[in-house]
């Protein structure tokens, strides 16, 4: 799919890029404390004895986290471990209070599945590739270090301790930027859709560890290094298109990879060696004592299954089938609040192909006006059902539509009472209408007379000054016809 | 099971246990006694033996995602988790300034 | 009457209810006994007024016409590894000094609830490493026993409840906490003559409680007979939905249910623990054991437990392993003592705090737990020795098809001297031999004292049972209980 190459002194080089995602579960309560997850609270505030790892204290799981990561696991169709266990990764950070991580090493709770990206979603036609994941693990995250609060000192805030995370490990299967960019982004509506991450990346609920290393096209993988933490869709783009073209420079040199953790600095876009972490590579990894197998009954995986909703990849093709262009599909399937509001219009009646285009070009219009989100709209989708439906009985023209819509955007009226209250019915009376083109004929008989003289342009005015004479009301379709008939 | 002083030196670096070259010394003999006499495990044969997971047949039990359910294990108890903190300022832990 | 120190813990609680003595009086008379037995260093710190406060508690009940509480009055000792709310607790180690835990271990909470009161906090070997209380970084706990040869050499009172079994053996406490990892509360009972059970892995919630190793660590009574022990159990015990290890289990009404009758019992003679240079007076206990239970209607069979060797081995590598990194929060930064020299990173901040905090052995055991889990040895090592502990596990399995209970020695020696198996490692790690495999296998049991040795030193015995099988555990201790007869004490030197 991807042809991406850099162009080096001595020849082309190809990227090769896997993602590890840690994407924070959606719950209320830590993964193994009771505290609270809630983003942005006063320090400490939100730490249990638990996340303070207090002589003692222990971890009990969360069940609704390890639903969420299972949820997400079948999302992607991947393999579900019924028998899966916690381990601990062991390594001192100040923001580590128990000195180990509790994650999953040897068995993590979902293996091998994939997800389908496609460099341009709004064509059918555009290539697909898959992009494998090795697995998907639960963990806990860390605290949080504040250096710049004391000359001497850092600060140490437990806030975020214990919260939830998934890691989402790909396989190193893409070959470019845009590549990564669209896994990320496919993989972040898959999570929005499933509700087990709220995608929010300037909150952190998404981070990338973005693996990258470079090869001749067709040559094994080389060293790769890991740069940590980024977190936007557009510095993962930007920390691979830096760290790959900053090894080709390293190799061209003659010089090696060294595998290595680095940090991007998003003011410079570049990355750098993160010395702090050099030492840590051997972790220690082993069973956590303190926590029995995780085993997950049918009954257990049954609910995961049935409460999953319909996923981004078949709502399009669902809508497809219903007609709806494929740029619209891709508009609206590409964020879960955007197709839930969809789905909600078609529920309340509405036609497919015209509430799509109304919606994708109306409604998203007039929220971008006012800078708001879909889930505030003002208009529901039942009032907007009832404005197309309008539309569709021939009560309303396009043009009255709009002023209907603006009205409603304005006061919250539902479109039939602004239609009655304000008499923008529109009128197919053909007595009203042929009066209005006789008196229109009469006043432009020289404008007649040319257009009898073959000025067929001069159609289009006589419409116009129908319509203006009826006060936009008219049915477009009628003074066609009535006009083609008047005029001969 | 010779253990040697760098080794000695290595895993108190990984153990963050700081320890002078007497130390170290004086340990690695220690050390090399202990592993050796563990080391007699190799001649139990385990091939198709499953590590142990759990201690007695028993299923990990999973709690409900309630915030403070249990006071003993839910947040918002700041003043006791700082209680005994050798420094604490402005509502956080202190530490030496971490450079990353 | 005697006095009331002499009174175990179903006397005292039977005496209050009678009102033959008020609760008060008792907590007085055993403050007054751990006042005086500083020699002993058994108590790292005294907290009469907790011990008073439930001892009036239990007298205004009384006064008050309630019934009373399984535990109403009986003042006891906490061994430092239990945290203890607005209580300093250290687990025996510097790295805590200072500490005060701001919650309660549901344990010792369990005990509160039950009506029982705290005289103070019992000194242990660091962080419960050790068979001998010669690791604790506040002092040796001494023996009240001494041998009869007239030297005045100090004795270990066993490890790591060292303090528990000094104080139980000593009188000042009627019943205390103890520990057992890999024999910390039986090895303990056996040297000073008391009586203590290891419960099944599961049974007493871990929450609260400074972990040593998280997959072995167990708490039980330690108690001068088996019905005290309980009595003491029952209010300890009990499922914990803080603790995922926990078992989901009632608590049976253990004291209500004893009877030594062992008419159809089996009792199996594991022949591997008939080990090499086992003194005979061990030897002729384990023998006159055997005896007794015959006595009391029981039939002996011979069992094997193959992999038996291998137990002790397995141990230190899982229970280091495990340790080293339960121990990896002492850090410094959030509770404890920290060490900052000048200059020094985090890193360095950690390294000088932990040098200072730990002491010798809990280094020991760090490291080679640290090296069992590294890069390129964790198979060898670690998964070896959790392969071989599930043989551990199924020996015993398959040895139940055979027998009921196991009988063996508890230790492979009397109390030994302070100080004479300190420099050898391994030597002291023997000392557990009898012990760490019911460990590794989370079954019950317990040691009741046997008899003297030549010297005059306590000898105990072990009854190992099926896993939640505290009942016949303790009905087999008992059957030897009764039959023992053992009322030797320490004479009072301290
Ligand atoms: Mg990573
Ligand atoms: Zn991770």
């Amino acid at each position: 799919m991807s042809d991406y190459r850099i162009k080096g002194a001595t020849g082309d080089w190809e990227v090769v890029i896997g993602l590890e995602v840690h994407a924070q579960v959606t719950s209320q309560a830590k993964l193994f404390s009771g505290a609270a997850t809630a983003f942005g609270a006063e320090p400490n505030s939100q730490v249990s004895l638990v996340d303070a790892a207090m002589p003692g204290m222990l971890p009990v799981p969360n069940r609704e986290c390890i639903r969420q990561a299972v949820r997400t696991g079948m999302a992607i169709e991947a393999q579900i471990n019924k028998w899966s266990r916690f381990d601990r990764k062991n390594y001192f950070y100040a923001d580590l209070p128990q000195g180990y991580q509790i994650s999953q090493l040897y068995h993590p709770i979902v293996g091998e599945g994939a997800i389908e990206i496609s460099l341009d979603d709004k064509n059918p036609d555009a290539e697909t590739k898959r992009i494998g994941i090795e697995r998907i693990h639960v963990e806990q995250d860390a605290g949080k270090l504040m250096h710049d609060q004391h000359p001497t000192r850092s600060y140490v805030d437990l806030n975020r301790s214990g919260v939830a995370l998934m890691e989402i490990v790909s396989r190193p299967d893409m070959r470019s930027p845009a590549e990564a960019g669209a896994y990320l982004r496919k993989l972040r509506s898959i999570l929005r859709y499933v509700g087990s991450c709220d995608g929010n990346m300037e909150e952190g609920s998404m981070r990338a560890d973005v693996n990258v290393s470079v090869r001749r096209p067709g040559e094994p993988f080389g060293t790769r290094t890991e740069t940590k933490n980024v977190n936007s869709v557009r510095f993962v783009m930007q920390a691979i298109e830096h760290e790959a073209s900053r090894q080709v420079d390293v190799l061209e040199a003659g010089g090696r990879i060294v595998q290595e953790t680095r940090l991007f600095d998003p003011d410079s876009g570049t990355t750098r060696s993160m010395r702090s972490k050099e030492d840590a590579h051997d972790y220690r990894y082993f069973p956590d004592p303190d926590l029995l197998p995780l085993e997950l009954d049918e009954a257990f995986l049954d609910e995961c299954r049935a409460s999953l909703p319909e996923l981004p990849d078949a709502k399009r093709a669902r809508y497809l089938a219903l007609g709806i262009t494929p740029y619209n599909a891709g508009v609206l399937t590409a964020e879960v609040e955007a197709a839930r509001w969809f789905d909600a219009l078609l529920e309340a009646g509405a036609k497919p192909v015209a509430a799509s285009n109304w919606v994708t070009s109306e409604l998203f219009g007039a929220l971008n006006r006012l800078g708001r989100d879909i889930a505030s709209s003002p208009v529901s989708p039942a009032q907007a059902a009832e404005l197309l439906a309008l539309v569709a009985d021939g009560t309303l023209s396009g043009s009255l539509a709009k002023q209907v819509f603006e009205i409603m955007l304005e006061t919250g009226q539902n479109a039939a009472q602004i239609v009655d209250e304000r008499g923008l019915k529109q009128t197919s009376d053909t007595g009203a209408i042929e009066a209005e083109i006789a008196r229109v004929m009469e006043a432009n008989a020289d404008k007649v007379a040319d257009y009898r003289g073959g000025k067929d342009k001069l159609f289009g005015f006589f419409v116009g000054q129908v319509m203006k004479a009826m006060g936009g009301k008219a049915n477009p379709g009628v003074v066609n016809d009535l006009l083609k008939k008047a005029l001969g | 099971m010779a253990v040697d002083i760098a080794t000695v030196q290595r895993i108190a670096g990984l153990a963050r246990i700081a320890i002078t070259e007497a130390e170290a010394a004086r340990l690695a003999p220690e050390l090399g006694n202990i592993l050796g006499w563990i080391e007699q495990l190799g001649e139990v044969d385990t091939s198709g033996v499953a590590p142990m997971t759990a201690v007695i047949p028993n299923q990990l039990r999973l709690r409900d995602d309630v915030v403070n359910a249990d006071p003993l294990t839910g947040g918002n108890v700041r003043d006791a988790v700082l209680a005994n903190a050798p420094q604490a300022e402005h509502g956080f832990f202190a530490v030496p300034k971490v450079i990353e | 009457m005697s006095a009331l120190t002499d009174l175990g813990i179903a006397a005292i609680r039977d005496g209050v209810a009678a009102g033959d003595f008020s609760a008060r009086e008792v907590a007085e008379a055993f403050i007054a006994k751990v006042a005086a037995a500083k020699p002993l260093n058994a108590f790292l710190v005294e907290t009469p007024d907790h011990a008073l406060a439930a001892a009036d508690a239990a007298d205004a009940a009384r006064a008050g016409g309630e019934v009373l509480k399984p535990l109403a009055g009986v003042p006891i000792g906490m061994k430092d590894l239990f945290c203890t709310a607005g209580v300093p607790t250290t687990a025996g180690s510097l790295i805590l000094d200072g500490f005060t835990p701001p919650y309660e271990s549901t344990v010792s909470a369990n005990l509160w609830a039950a009506g029982a009161g705290m005289l103070g906090k019992l000194n242990m070997d660091q962080f419960a490493m050790g068979s001998s209380n010669e690791t604790s970084a506040f002092g040796n706990v001494i023996s009240p026993w001494r041998r009869g040869d007239g030297s005045n050499a100090p004795l270990a009172p066993g490890g790591s409840s060292g303090g528990s079994s000094a104080a139980v053996a000593a009188r000042l406490c009627p019943g205390a906490t103890g520990t057992d990892t890999g024999g910390s509360i039986r090895q303990p009972a056996a040297f000073t003559g008391i009586s203590g059970i290891k419960p099944t892995y599961g049974r007493c919630s871990r929450w609260g409680v400074v972990a040593f190793a998280s997959s072995l660590d167990q708490a039980g009574p330690m108690a001068r007979d088996v019905r005290d022990c309980a009595l003491m159990l029952e209010a300890m015990a009990g499922f914990d939905p803080k603790d995922a290890t926990s078992l989901n289990e009632s608590v049976p009404a253990w004291t209500a249910s004893l009877s030594s009758n062992l008419k159809g019992k089996r009792i199996g003679i594991p022949r591997e623990y008939r080990v090499d240079a086992m003194p005979d007076e061990i030897d002729a206990l384990w023998q006159q054991g055997i005896d007794w239970l015959k006595d009391a209607g029981a039939e002996i069979v011979e069992v094997s437990l193959p992999h038996t060797k291998y137990a002790l081995p397995a141990y230190y590598i899982i229970a280091p392993a495990e340790a080293s990194s339960n121990l990896a929060r002492y850090d410094g930064v959030r509770y404890g003592h920290r060490t900052l020299p000048d200059g020094a990173n985090l890193q360095d901040m950690y390294a000088a705090t932990r040098a200072a905090g730990f002491g010798d052995e809990v280094k020991r055991r760090i490291m080679i737990g640290t090296y069992v889990l590294s890069a390129g040895f964790y198979d060898a090592y670690f998964t070896q020795a959790s392969k071989v502990r599930t043989l551990i596990a199924r020996d015993f399995e398959l040895a139940w098809a055979q027998c009921d209970y196991l009988l063996t020695p508890t230790a492979p020696s009397a109390a030994f001297a302070l100080g004479e198996k300190s420099a050898d490692p391994i030597a002291m790690y023997l000392n557990d031999v009898f012990t760490v495999p019911s460990s590794l296998a989370g079954l019950p049991a317990m040691s009741v004292p046997g008899g003297l040795d030549r010297q005059g030193l306590p000898l105990g015995l072990q009854i190992i049972g099926k896993a939640l099988d505290e009942q016949g555990v303790l009905n087999a201790s008992l059957a030897l209980e009764e039959r023992a007869g053992f009322v030797a004490r320490p004479e009072k030197w301290w």
